[in-house]
């Protein structure tokens, strides 16, 4: 499905990023650990096109993302706040995402309703502004916008901060439901090595841009990756 | 403490991300204050000789203050407009051992030294000097001054009282107008004439100094006023926490007869008037409507038809050169969205193409009773909006793919002029001075018939080549998108 190959970023001289290569099959739920300034968000930018490699590329659905914009349609992703747009409701922005991916209302609306228990009564109908909900409430709304339109790949970066242990554990549902039953491939990044260890059943340690694990998630998993963080690994 | 105060101002003016960029305006804004100083000072200094000219037979002074009435109200207007309570970041100080009433009593004392207050001095202290020139008692004249300050230092703490008020509600400028407007027409009607209430206030005070307490006690009942509503805004979950306002949402079906660019449309709309920024530019709009009023009532104007095309461009154009510069950062909050999301570029850019198109010709149709001053002006309105539509708005779309300035559209503030960059400047030139030098150049060369043709001609070409301009901006837009993307992820 994704295809990474040669990619490497640059920032005045800086490697920040460096792949050589790194593949991700259909429907894999998959997970980016590493501390911060190793590479998460680059990486997830240049998925989606935003900047450009200094080398190489990544290829999803035989499409080199920074050549084509045919990847578009069946891609979405939540990286951050600057995903929302302030002055929309939430229902608004809902219906302005599923017009952009040729949804009509009814099939967000049909959408939106299965995750009534996840925005737990806060988000809808609430007559607010995006910008004037809670940063938790927001992170809800960009993460169920970027499930709207049958996605193939779905890019969420650190969707688990800021979410209150309740919507966390909801959530965690949703990403493995969408893996599993749905074979949509799911990219997350997290800080919370418990969470990418229940979610993802792969999962790549980065550090200062590079792979240095690839993990295939099992009962040890976990014990592995808090010892490499804490820098105590036993080989 | 005030002292530590004045030193967290100066390092957050020096020490801003923006200082130095935004210099151009500064001296803008330098320029404008000069500006109005040389007027108030001329005026001041020949105020005494003129009225004595004009009206021989009656006391200067006595004109002087049956007119105060006007010049309270205009006062008060324009304050609420322009002068806001200088801000203060004072979040971190609530929770170090400061004393609420030395951060309230430091807000509004820095308020007195706005140059608002002291714009008047320029008039009244000339003015003065001249009375006592030409003999009037000492004491009565320098009461006279003091009184005057003391209003206006009135007006300024009237202004942010009415301003804190009207800001909760949802059409702020409506109680400033109503209450000003009302008391104009009861005025004006002689229903109760104000102006000559003031004028006797006035009179009384000059003659009987001691009179003088009353304007005092008035500024101190306004000034504890103030304290007050300001102490009780010193909490996190009253005044520094932005209300949070129950919206009113409506779907805006009508954008649907434009096809493919009706979510866009729709986003537009919702911009412009969901953000206080935007909504600014809305308002621009009756002023750009009106410019024409003061060039065409004016004799000398009507014989200068090279003008008009000017005056056409300038006031069909207003929203499309307002909104128009800061296209795509209206966007920027959120740009990173658009551009992973499944959208047509040239859909994008079209929305907002269409937006302009339409202003420019909604701002036509109102401008159409100028035809009160001559049909050649109507018919250089006519051209200059078919110029402003063919032309001027492929020109802004293009100037726009070289904007790199973010705009954050939750920060409020008249005088916001965040995203203006130098580029920003530079394209009022080509879109205002170039159709006037052409229509001025046709004009003397030939004739007035022919350089209307010449700019409709032009105007027409941009129409009929539309599709293939779009197509150009559009891969401009599309190769700077790298660079866009960055520049609008930092943050100032």
């Amino acid at each position: 499905m994704i295809v990474t190959s040669n990619l490497s970023k640059k920032y005045s001289g800086n490697l920040v990023l460096n792949i050589e290569s790194l593949e991700i099959p259909k429907g894999q739920s998959f997970g980016l650990v590493g501390n911060n300034g190793a590479g998460k968000t680059t990486y997830f930018s240049l998925l989606l096109d935003l900047i450009q490699p200094t080398t190489g590329f990544i290829i999803t659905k035989d499409i080199q993302v920074n050549e084509s914009e045919d990847w578009k349609p069946f891609t979405s992703a939540f990286i951050d706040e600057s995903f929302l747009i302030g002055y929309l409701t939430a229902e608004e922005y809902f219906y302005f995402i599923g017009e952009l991916r040729n949804q009509n209302k009814a099939d967000v609306d049909a959408l939106v309703a299965q995750f009534e228990d996840f925005f737990h009564g806060e988000i809808l109908n609430q007559k607010k502004y995006l910008r004037d909900l809670s940063k938790g409430n927001q992170k809800k709304v960009g993460i169920v916008a970027a499930l709207i339109g049958n996605p193939e790949v779905i890019i969420l970066d650190e969707p688990f901060a800021n979410l209150d242990p309740t919507t966390q554990i909801r959530l965690k549902g949703i990403i493995k439901d969408l893996a599993e039953k749905q074979g949509v491939t799911v990219l997350v990044s997290s800080h919370d090595l418990m969470h990418v260890t229940d979610v993802c059943e792969r999962i790549v340690v980065l550090e200062k841009g590079e792979v240095v694990k690839d993990l295939a998630t099992n009962a040890t998993t976990l014990k592995e990756l808090e010892a490499h963080f804490a820098g105590t690994e036993v080989v | 403490m005030i002292k530590n105060f004045l030193s967290l101002e100066w390092k957050s003016f020096f020490r801003s991300a923006s200082f130095g960029k935004g210099l151009a305006i500064k001296i803008l804004m330098v320029f404008l204050a000069l500006y109005f100083i040389t007027i108030f000072l001329g005026l001041g200094i020949i105020l005494y000789p003129a009225l004595k000219k004009g009206f021989p037979d009656q006391n200067p002074l006595t004109i002087v203050n049956s007119v105060l009435f006007y010049w309270i109200i205009g006062d008060l207007v324009f304050r609420f407009f322009f002068q806001k309570l200088p801000v203060m970041i004072v979040k971190p100080l609530l929770v170090l051992p400061i004393k609420r009433r030395e951060i309230v009593n430091y807000v509004l004392g820095k308020s007195v030294t706005s140059f608002f207050n002291f714009l008047p001095l320029f008039a009244i202290i000339p003015f003065g000097i001249t009375l006592l020139i030409e003999g009037y008692p000492t004491v009565s004249v320098l009461t006279w001054m003091l009184t005057l300050m003391l209003v206006s230092l009135i007006i300024n703490f009237l202004n942010f009282i009415i301003e804190s008020f009207s800001s909760e509600i949802e059409l702020s400028f409506l109680p400033i107008i109503s209450i000003v407007g009302g008391l104009f027409a009861l005025n004006y009607f002689n229903i109760i004439s104000f102006s000559q209430i003031f004028s006797n206030g006035f009179n009384a005070i000059y003659n009987t100094p001691i009179l003088i307490v009353i304007p005092v006690l008035i500024l101190i009942g306004l000034y504890v006023v103030n304290f007050k509503l300001l102490r009780k805004k010193l909490f996190l979950d009253s005044g520094l926490k932005e209300k949070v306002k129950e919206i009113e949402t409506s779907n805006l079906d009508w954008t649907k007869n434009f096809g493919a660019i009706a979510p866009f449309m729709q986003l537009d709309l919702k911009l412009i008037w969901r953000n206080k920024r935007t909504k600014s530019s809305v308002w621009m709009l009756l002023l750009g409507l009106f410019y024409g009023l003061y060039f065409y009532s004016k004799p000398i104007y009507q014989d200068m038809p090279w003008f008009f095309a000017f005056i056409g461009i300038f006031s069909t154009g207003t929203f499309l050169i307002n909104f128009g510069q800061f296209i795509p950062a209206w966007d920027s909050g959120y740009y990173k969205l658009l551009m992973s999301q499944n959208i047509k570029y040239e859909q994008y850019l079209q929305s907002k193409f269409t937006l302009m198109a339409l202003s420019v010709v909604i701002l036509f149709v109102l401008g159409i009773p100028y035809v009160f001053f001559g049909w050649k002006i109507l018919l250089a309105h006519f051209v200059a909006a078919i110029y402003n539509v063919g032309v001027n708005t492929h020109v802004i779309l293009y100037g726009g793919s070289f904007n790199r300035k973010k705009i954050d559209l939750s920060q409020k503030a008249a005088f916001n002029y965040q995203g203006t960059g130098a580029v920003q400047w530079l394209i009022g030139i080509p879109l205002l001075l170039i159709p006037m030098g052409i229509f001025a150049l046709f004009y003397f060369l030939i004739g007035f018939e022919l350089a209307c043709l010449v700019l409709a001609i032009l105007g027409i070409l941009g129409i009929v080549f539309h599709q293939k301009i779009m197509k150009g901006i559009t891969a401009k837009y599309v190769q700077s998108k790298y660079k866009m993307i960055d520049a609008f992820n930092q943050n100032n």
